[in-house]
């Protein structure tokens, strides 16, 4: 969503690179494309657009992510 | 969207169904009332239809059944009739807060078999419809499960649309007697809900994350099942906030009576302790203030939503409500004083900011935490400006002689 953003530097996205196994679910479910993968690993490359709806936290195999959205 | 409220489950009549079969049923033919009884009518209706049960009653977009292993599955048909349009009319229009809901279990469309694909829908009418029109020529079968009537993504939100549910529809319709596969094609957006590893787990079968929107469905199994990345991207386009509208719109006149009516009695209070006159011609301005504000808030700052500065919708919502406010000013310029006019257009842009605010929880791209951030920031001056506002227009009318 390039035309519509919304507050920067709020959302509560977090990626533990260490625990990525690069599987690419992040990348595949985010609505914003708010994950990349590159060289097997993933990365937040727009954590502005996230709208911290959860579910790359909900499909992520090794609970690398996390998310806690209201608790600003 | 957020403020649907789920009701009580409705599952599995659908399934309960399976010992009958459809040829068993006959058709019935009301007795013909014979010339010049008093009966009267001239044409007989409709006859029952040979899919008719007693105590059931046919969706009008079934256009058969099929026999299956695990009982007869409705087949559904892919255009959308009078019937659906009205019925998505009444919903969208805010004032129907009924479920618009269908029954949860296996449909199909066209002539599925055991390879066919098997698609999961919410069991919100409009989400099923949105679907089914997209599966013009096209085999498949489409596991409607119990989301209370909600919409996909509202339902993943609010927990309906989950990996248990999906489990639990997937073993109470019998799916794996249907279909050889063992895949489940489930809208993107479910996603926020549905956990794929534990749904295999569950049920044995493999969840593929289809396209967000219906409508890219056919493209994405042509492509072998793959969604390219724009079809994984929401948009909030004019359309998709115009449709939007008429939930804001009512949500904001249910309290309008009261403040419509605050309005009227604080207009007449003055130097002449209460005046009938000044209570309906000052109340008057003022109404269409707060009037003016509604459009504002709910109807322009939703649709114009990209085009209006700001990121914060408390903003965009003063930036719309400041012009009709400004506009109200110079209409009345010389019939006010300059205290009116400060509340006037602290009415107006206060009001429209709140509703703006508002519209945060219909949009697919506001942070919780966002919102959170924003509602600590403009509730106060929102509370305060109002307060100022009261404050002016009723000493206004003090300071007349
Ligand atoms: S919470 Fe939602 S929007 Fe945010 S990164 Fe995860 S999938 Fe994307
Ligand atoms: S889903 Fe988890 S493991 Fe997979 S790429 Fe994303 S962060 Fe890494």
């Amino acid at each position: 969503m390039k035309d519509l953003r919304y507050l920067p530097d709020v959302s509560t996205i977090k990626l533990n690179t260490e625990a990525c196994i690069g599987c690419g679910t992040c990348e595949l479910v985010c609505p914003h494309g708010v994950f990349q993968i590159a060289d097997k690993k993933a990365g937040i490359v727009d954590s502005d657009g996230c709208m911290e709806c959860g579910a790359c936290a909900m499909n992520c195999p090794v609970e690398a992510i996390s998310v806690s959205p209201g608790v600003g | 969207m957020g403020d649907m409220k789920s009701g009580e489950s409705c599952c599995g009549n659908e399934n309960d169904s399976s010992a009958h079969n459809s040829e068993n049923y006959e058709v019935l033919l009301p007795m013909a009332p014979s010339a010049g009884d008093e009966c009267g009518g001239s044409s007989l209706g409709e006859s029952s239809g040979i899919y008719d049960l007693p105590g059931y009653k046919l969706w009008h977009f079934v256009e058969d059944f099929i026999d299956t292993a695990a009982g007869i599955v409705p087949r559904v048909k892919t255009s959308i009739d009078r019937e659906d349009q009205y019925g998505t009319l009444k919903a969208r229009s805010g004032f129907n807060r009924m479920r618009y809901s269908i029954t949860p279990g296996l449909y199909c469309v066209g002539s599925p078999d055991k390879d066919s694909p098997v698609m999961v829908s919410a069991n919100y009418k409009l989400s099923f419809d949105a679907l089914r029109k997209e599966l013009n020529g096209i085999n498949t079968w489409v596991l409607v499960i119990d989301t209370r009537g909600i919409n996909v993504w509202c339902a993943a939100g609010e927990g309906t649309f989950s990996t248990d549910e999906v489990i639990n529809r997937v073993k109470l319709t019998g799916l794996e007697k249907v279909v050889n596969n063992r895949e489940l094609i489930l809208p993107q957006l479910s996603a926020t809900g549905v956990n794929a590893k534990k749904v295999k787990k569950g049920c044995g079968f493999k969840v593929v994350w289809g396209p967000i929107r219906a409508m890219d469905i056919k493209r994405f199994l042509d492509a072998g099942k793959k969604a390219e990345s724009e079809m994984r991207l929401v948009t909030f386009s004019f359309f998709e906030r115009v449709v939007l509208i008429p939930i804001e719109f009512s949500m904001a006149i249910k309290p309008l009576m009261w403040i419509l009516l605050t309005v009227f009695i604080l207009s007449g209070i003055g130097s002449d302790i209460f005046s009938i006159s000044d209570s309906w011609t000052r109340g008057l301005l003022m109404a269409s203030a707060v009037i003016s504000a509604v459009f504002a808030g709910a109807v322009a700052a939703p649709a114009l939503l990209p085009w209006i500065p700001g990121k914060a919708f408390s903003v965009k919502g003063a930036i719309t409500g400041l012009i009709p406010g400004i506009c109200l000013v110079l209409f009345n310029f010389k019939s006010i004083m300059f205290l009116e006019m400060a509340a006037i257009v602290l009415v107006i842009t206060i009001l429209s900011s709140y509703l703006a605010m508002n519209f945060t929880g219909a949009t697919p791209f506001t942070s919780p935490t966002g919102v959170e951030a924003e509602m600590k920031k403009a509730i106060p001056l929102q509370a305060a400006g109002i307060i100022i506002a009261v404050i002016a227009w009723v000493g206004a009318n003090f300071l007349t002689i």
